[in-house]
């Protein structure tokens, strides 16, 4: 498992934004909060009342250790047992495209929390669509590049893919958010062709219609 | 209804503390009997703060005691949460107040079956009331206000501890900051029940049970307890654990001898834990106990729903499961995962990958340690500790 968080409190440049869209003292629940990092952060930072859900045991023990309260599960699994609008914030970061049935996942979202924040790998990329292009082969994709028979990402998609899906499951963008590589950021309009060809990650404020 | 009233072991027989409680009013079990001046033996380690905001209630499963932290004063073993309780361990002692109460219908102080009936002034025998998880948590509670403690800041147990430490959270919500049940469910499952009743039919097939009136006889019934004791000792290990530390291996010979004595280590073993089981454990204690947890089922005063027994509940829970137990599964940790998430209760859970079986909640278990010193630690700061 790759670390999240700095031991200077700084956290990786996708969650500080995530962090940023919190509304303090708010309830939040992180699906695949891996180490724990955002809540962390959010829990000193901004006194949210956070819980997680995460998949592997390292992850969880080390968020229960810190304090944190994670419960070991998986998103296609267990959102279902959440009440709907037990939150404020459902967030789902960086693991939509590892997900059996992202629709369900992202339906289960927009029930449990009053808004929905999602991050993903944007395989609309320029660099993942030129290397198909070019080479005819699959990009490695994500912090780890792992080769495409190892990766966790079994149902990538594109930004355009994903607004396709938020409209069909009633869930309304009230932000957009593209990152490149070099992890500068650009707000994002769903109709720009831009975002999805210079994006290498995508973060979206959502709300339940 | 008459209400029963114990008499006092000598508390000199054992190390430890001894109160009578249910003076002023007694204590009304499930199965309608009241207890009245009872005596519950316990046993604390670390001090009490001023505030009395550390103590933590630590609830034993069905064969252990009060003395989880020191040599046993039968056995002389070490104490069954040695890894656990302890100056620097998961439940530090040079921070917390950790007590450990004989569970009612216990053989170690607490009243039970063993102890003589001040009505009759002979044992109770079977004649005992019939006792539930509830009524060990109702002595609990009178003990905790006994001790003049308001509010736990933990409590814990494993196994039937963890139905306890359940029980507390729903019963007791104000008095409980948080709870750790450890390798639990929230009802006994009916294999379960079935491995009890094997053990208590082996008792109650000794001859020297005789009734549940062996004490009169000057006799223990051995065998059955002895036999009770091995069938569930199976049930803590799993299949793994086993193979591994037995394989297939004989007992201080190299060939079968084409009998029936113990040719294979884990018979040996097996015997073993049971011969020694009837030294320290009373079997009629046996029977009541394992009824109680039989008959435990958290949500069936709450219309047989979960969701409803954690409803609005305040309490910090953390459970942890065992991945090869095969007596109280992962899947029934995550059944009251589940009906926490569902009351949007604060709750986190981990299930340890281990092959130790049920008994992993005893043994040296680094991951569980972790999280469970994590939990507490969390948890002692939010409460100021």
């Amino acid at each position: 498992m790759s670390l999240s968080s700095g031991t200077d409190g700084s956290i990786r440049v996708d969650l500080q934004i995530i962090a940023d869209m919190i509304e303090p003292k708010s309830r939040v629940l992180d699906i695949g909060c891996g180490d724990g990092a955002l809540l962390a952060y959010l829990s000193s930072n901004k006194q949210v009342d956070g819980r997680g859900l995460e998949l592997s045991m390292e992850g969880v023990n080390r968020c229960v250790r810190n304090g944190l309260s994670v419960v070991q599960g998986d998103a296609d699994q267990d959102l279902k047992d959440y009440p709907a609008g037990a939150f404020d914030y459902a967030v789902l970061s960086q693991t939509l495209q590892a997900t059996h049935r992202p629709k369900e996942v992202l339906e289960h979202l927009g029930r449990i929390g009053r808004r929905t924040i999602v991050s993903f790998p944007n395989f609309g990329f320029w660099r993942v669509r030129l290397g198909l292009l070019l080479r005819g082969r699959m990009v490695a994709t994500g912090p780890t590049h792992e080769p495409w028979y190892d990766t966790p990402n079994i149902h990538r998609c594109t930004i355009r893919d994903f607004v396709d899906l938020c409209r069909e499951v009633d869930l309304v963008i009230e932000r957009g958010i593209v990152l490149d590589s070099t992890g500068r950021t650009a707000p994002f309009s769903a109709i720009s062709c831009a975002a999805n060809l210079l994006g290498e990650q995508a973060l979206f404020l959502l709300k339940s219609r | 209804m008459c209400a029963l009233k114990a008499t006092h072991v000598p508390a000199t027989v054992l190390p430890g503390h001894q109160v009578t409680l249910g003076v002023h009013e007694p204590l009304r079990l499930d199965c309608g009997a009241e207890l009245a001046e009872f005596p519950v033996a316990f046993q604390t380690y670390g001090k009490l703060n001023e505030e009395k905001s550390n103590a933590i209630l630590v609830c034993h499963a069905l064969t252990g005691d009060q003395f989880m932290a020191e040599p046993h004063p039968i056995t002389a073993k070490p104490g069954w949460w040695d890894l656990v309780v302890g100056p620097g361990k998961s439940l530090d002692t040079e921070r917390y107040h950790v007590i450990c109460a004989n569970v009612l219908g216990g053989c170690m102080g607490t009243v039970g079956p063993k102890e003589i009936d001040p009505a009759t002034g002979k044992h109770y025998g079977v004649k005992f009331p019939v006792i539930t998880i509830a009524d060990m948590v109702g002595a609990q509670k009178l003990l905790i206000d006994h001790l003049g403690i308001e509010q736990l800041l933990l409590v814990t147990g494993g196994s039937m501890g963890a139905m306890q430490a359940l029980e507390w959270a729903v019963q007791y919500p104000e008095k409980v900051f948080a709870a750790a049940p450890i390798a639990g469910a929230a009802r006994h499952s009916a294999q379960n029940i079935a491995f009890h009743e094997v053990g208590r039919q082996a008792i109650m097939a000794d001859p020297d049970w005789h009734g549940g009136d062996y004490q009169s006889h000057n006799v223990i019934p051995k065998r059955g307890l002895s036999v009770a004791r091995m069938a569930a000792h199976i049930t803590y290990m799993s299949e793994t654990a086993l193979h591994r530390k037995f394989g297939r291996n004989l007992q201080d010979r190299d060939q079968l001898t084409y009998g029936f004595e113990a040719d294979f280590q884990v018979e040996s073993y097996l015997r073993h834990q049971g011969s020694t089981f009837v030294e320290r454990f009373d079997a009629n204690s046996y029977l009541y106990i394992t009824r109680a947890m039989d008959y435990f089922d958290l949500a069936k005063e709450f219309g047989g729903s979960l969701i409803a027994a954690f409803a609005n509940t305040p309490v910090r829970f953390c459970l942890t499961s065992f991945s090869s137990d095969w007596l109280f599964p992962t899947s029934e940790s995550r059944e009251l995962v589940r009906a926490l998430n569902a009351a949007a209760a604060n709750a986190s859970f981990v299930e340890v990958t281990t092959d130790k079986g049920h008994d992993g909640f005893l043994l040296d278990e680094p991951a569980f340690f972790d999280v469970f010193s994590g939990f507490l630690n969390g948890c002692a700061e939010h409460r100021g500790l």
